[in-house]
Formats: C-alpha cells, structure tokens, sequence
C-alpha cells in the first residue's frame, strides 16, 4: 500500500527562537517580516489574543509596547539552518524525502508495515523534538492530498498527540466531511469559491464529484487532485528540485533610497547576492531585470519601472552582472523620488556547462572563473562580505534594519547562546 | 518571503576537482611505499560531533562548572541526541534560564550540581520549570 508522511512544523519560526530562549514558552510570539513590515509567524499564544496572520507591525504597536506580545524581527540565518537540522534529522528515517518548504516535508513510507507505522510517526516526531527542540505535526495516508488533510488534524487536535494516521481509516472519510473544500491541498482561492456555488462544499464532497464534471470544470490538475483524494496516488514525491528559471533577489530598504548613487551600491549589493546563488547552483543567466518602486502606501510622488537587459553570452561572474545591471539601473532610475523597494532577477538560466560563447568573444572566461572561485572561498571561509566589489557601497545606509533580532545562535560564533551559572 | 531551503539529494561533488595529468613519465617499476599510508586528514569536527543535525555550541559564563574544566567563555559542544544520564554535564532550561550543571540522579530524583564548592546544588522538584535541553559532550578552551 502505497503510504506517504507528511512532516510540518509547528509554528516554525516562533519555535526555532524558543529553543534558545525558553522564557517565551507559552507567550505570545510574533516574528515580523524584512524591514519589521508585518507579522510572519504567530505562536499559538499570539493566535488566540486575535492577532490576525499578516497584520501590519504598527497595528499591534500597543500590545508590542506593553509587553503583551513578544516581537521578534526575523532571523534567517537561525530559520535556515534549523530547517537543515530538521531535514537532516527527518532523512535518516527514509529513503525517499521530498522537502518542501523550509519547514514541512513529505517522507515516503510505502513499504512500512500499516500497523506500526503510526508508532513509527510518533518516533520520528518525538527525534525531531528531541534533537532540534522544534515541535512537529505529523499526518500520514496514501497520498500526499490526503496527507495534507491527515496533518491539519494532527495539528488542531490534542488528542492526536501531534500524529494522525488516516491511512485505510475509518476516520479518513468523516475527516473529509470536516475539510472545508478550500482546505483542500491544490484546489485554490478562485476554484473554491466556484465549487462551493456548485454545492461542492467539503473535501467529501469534491472526493466524490464525477470524473467527467471535474475535468469538465477543474482540467486534468482538478482531477489528480480528486483521484488523490481517492486514496490514488498522483503526484509523486520530487525529490530533485524543479529546474529554476530565474533567481530573485529583492528587498525593502530600511529607509528610503533617492539618490542614484544609493540605488547603485543596493542593485550592486542584489546583483552580487544572485550572482552567488547563481553559482552555487552552476547557472548562467542569460538576461538580468532589473526594477525599483516607490512605496504606493505613502502620499509620495509614485514611480516603478523595470528594465530588462539581455547579455551577450551567459554569464555568472559577478563583475559583468553587475556592470549590465547598473546599466539597466541607469536606465529606469529618476530623481526626485523615494524608493522603498529594489530588486534584480537573473532569467535565462541555462547550466554552467552549457554555455555557447560567441566567435569574437573577448571576455577572459577562464580568468574569470578562476577569480569567481576565488572570491566564493574567500567569502566562504571568512564569512560573507569579507571581499566586495566596491560598487555595493561601504555605508549602505538604505540596508534593512534588524531592530529585532535576536542572535544568529547556530551561524556565528560571537553570537552563540550563553548558558549561565 | 524571501527563504531558500536546502534539498536534500547525492552529496555535492567538489566543484572543479582536478584531474592529475601527467607531465613527467609515470615509471613503470614498483609504486611508492609510502602509498599505502596515505589517509584522509584528521578533521575535529568527526572528532567532537556525533550528530551534527543535533550539535550545538553554546558559551559558557560564569564558573560554577569550574572543577568539571569549564571555564568562563569557553565553549561547549552540546548533543541533543545523547540521553543524559548519572553524572552528565548538562544543559538545562530552568525558568526559562539556560544553564550548564552536572545532572544527578538518585533515588528517582533528580539534582542540578554545580562542580565548584562556592554554589550548592539546585533539587529539582515538580513544580519547578525545568527541561534537560542537551549533554555536554567537549568543552573548547582557548588558551
């Protein structure tokens, strides 16, 4: 019997700060996003005052200044490499694991005998727990729709003890009737509400909608969906990546950039992270965009633009790039503006290996790899920033402000957690 | 949002790794003795790091764990994956405080010592907000 596990954690960001400081246990927790914009992540605490999931920061100002509501800036860094913990941790108990977001994974357990597999679940949750302090919900069935439903329960019900098992169950069909249709893993907002006016109102239902009337109306995605909710498996477990097709590096400033200068040391700094990623992957990117905007909730003169720029021969070092994304910064900037937001995209990514570089090339391709694998192992070794170009700036004024954040525990060793005595 | 996750799959190869060509003529005759001894280098991480998903470093302050060798800004290695037992140097969470302590146990019950005479020891009862939070397996003491 085909069997598939679905691992998420419980308030993941809110969780991964409580390991190291366990004084808000049982708080109210927000993490805000970049730039403490608004909230990302709420602890059940925080849920339960009303806090509502993607509120702006100064809406809850009151309950952050009285002390109510404990709020953090986000700590990627933290986040990340806890994510790398869990997964790790998560692979040593199958074969066959399919990351899918920075904190939930699909794990295959097909093979596993039925009747124990549910202890099982409990063992990989109680590890988890134990060896990165991070709580987690597991629910499993015969597929990944199903597994999805399986873990909303295990999430919202205490009795399950963080493990619903609906595979073969006499509860998978009475947990169908309690999913709301629009909770149901691929149908989205626009197909909910269509189906809800056709009656189709619960994952029950849309299970037993005909084969003719979903394709009719949902296409053949529509139909995967309900043969998974069958108990068929449809979508298999990726566990290679899709291939990417473009890199995004963008960022709200920490205030307002309105000098041409500024925006060239941000789109150089942006162009230089991209660059890194591009390589780490072993892409070329063919073409960059480069955009800015202003922010559209201020009562400022408004602006955005964006400007493609197409290179000659694919390319990841990061001289070049940032020299075709200053001029297409060049193009789209204007003065007299405020621009809250910047960003660059590296599209037409094809593998480093791949490259067709042009008779009358002149650029020094060998030169330049071995200059980029230098800099990567500088940077590597010694930390990021540690070699620069000098076009991303030395002040960096627009850069994000952090106000919040809590130490970087498990990436750098002057802010490791301190024990005291 | 912008967060990237690592997927897991094959280990990563080296990225370039060079393949040896050589310029000199390869002798025919018997290969060098000193072949046979030559093995990977000593890496402290394998040494100090049993589950590296469950390591983590934290630094220590103060110097009630003076008399284990642990001083004040040294750091320890901390396995969450080890269970402690009798006699672990531990890290606890009491009141929401991290502290490093040597675990005792007897009798059912459960006691947080310090290994320096100036400090007495900590009982840990059931109304207490404690959690054992991981082992001590190394401390790293600079000189």
């Amino acid at each position: 019997m085909p069997m598939v596990a679905l691992v998420d954690c419980n308030n993941f960001y809110v969780s991964c700060e409580r390991v190291f400081n366990p004084k808000l246990e049982g708080r109210p927790v927000v993490v805000l996003s970049n730039n403490d914009g608004c909230v990302v992540a709420r602890s059940n605490e925080a849920k339960a005052l009303g806090i509502p999931a993607g509120v702006a920061a100064f809406k809850i100002g009151d309950l952050i200044k009285s002390g109510t509501v404990h709020a953090l800036s986000s700590n990627y860094a933290l986040y990340g490499d806890m994510s790398h913990r869990i997964m790790e941790t998560l692979a040593q108990f199958t074969p066959e694991i399919e990351v899918y977001s920075i904190d939930e994974a699909f794990l295959n357990l097909t093979g596993f005998d039925p009747g124990t597999v549910t202890d099982y679940a409990r063992t990989i949750r109680a590890t988890v727990r134990r060896w990165t302090g991070v709580p987690v919900s597991i629910g499993v069935a015969e597929t990944k729709t199903l597994a999805k439903i399986a873990n909303r329960f295990a999430k919202k019900s205490p009795k399950s003890g963080g493990v619903v098992n609906l595979t073969a169950s006499p509860h998978q069909e009475r947990a169908l009737a309690l999913t709301g249709v629009g909770d149901v893993w691929g149908v989205g907002r626009q197909y909910a509400k269509f189906l809800i006016r056709n009656g189709v109102v619960t994952a029950l239902d849309l299970r037993d909608a005909t084969d003719v009337w979903v394709k009719k109306h949902m296409g053949i995605v529509g139909l995967r969906t309900v043969k998974e909710l069958r108990g068929t498996p449809c979508l298999s477990l990726e566990q290679c990546p899709p291939e990417k097709k473009e890199m995004c590096v963008s960022r709200s400033f920490g205030q307002p950039v309105k000098t041409r200068a500024a925006m060239h040391e941000a789109i150089a700094t942006y162009t230089t992270r991209a660059a890194e990623k591009l390589r780490k992957q072993r892409f070329a990117a063919g073409a960059l965009m480069v955009f800015m905007m202003t922010n559209r909730f201020r009562d400022d003169p408004q602006y955005a633009n964006s400007t493609v720029v197409e290179l000659p021969v694919p390319t990841d070092s990061t001289h070049e790039l940032i020299r075709y994304a200053l001029h297409g910064t060049n193009a789209i900037f204007r003065e007299g503006y405020r621009f809250n937001k910047a960003g660059v995209i590296l599209t037409g990514l094809v593998p480093r290996g791949e490259i067709q570089t042009d008779l009358f090339c002149t650029v020094d391709h060998v030169g330049a790899r071995r200059l980029m694998d230098a800099l990567d192992r500088v940077n590597t070794r010694m930390g990021p920033g540690t070699l620069k170009y000098a076009a991303v700036g030395l002040n960096q004024d627009w850069q994000t402000k952090f106000k919040r954040r809590s130490p970087r525990y498990t990436t750098r060793w002057d802010e490791l957690p301190v024990v005291s005595k | 949002m912008d967060v990237h996750t690592g997927i897991l799959g094959p280990h990563e190869q080296p990225a370039d790794a060079p393949c040896p060509l050589f310029i000199a003529a390869v002798p025919a005759g018997f290969p060098s003795p000193a072949d046979d001894y030559i093995e990977g280098k000593l890496d402290l991480n394998s040494y100090l790091v049993q589950h590296p998903a469950a390591t983590f470093f934290v630094r220590a302050d103060g110097d009630s764990m003076i008399d284990a060798g642990i001083h004040p800004g040294d750091i320890l290695v901390v396995d969450r994956a080890v269970q402690p037992g009798d006699n672990s140097v531990v890290i606890a969470a009491v009141e929401g405080e991290l502290t490093v302590k040597r675990l005792r146990k007897s009798g059912g019950k459960l006691m947080l010592m310090p290994d320096n005479g100036d400090y007495g020891p900590l009982p840990v009862s059931e109304d207490m907000n404690c959690e054992l939070w991981g082992v001590v397996t190394a401390v790293i003491h600079e000189l």
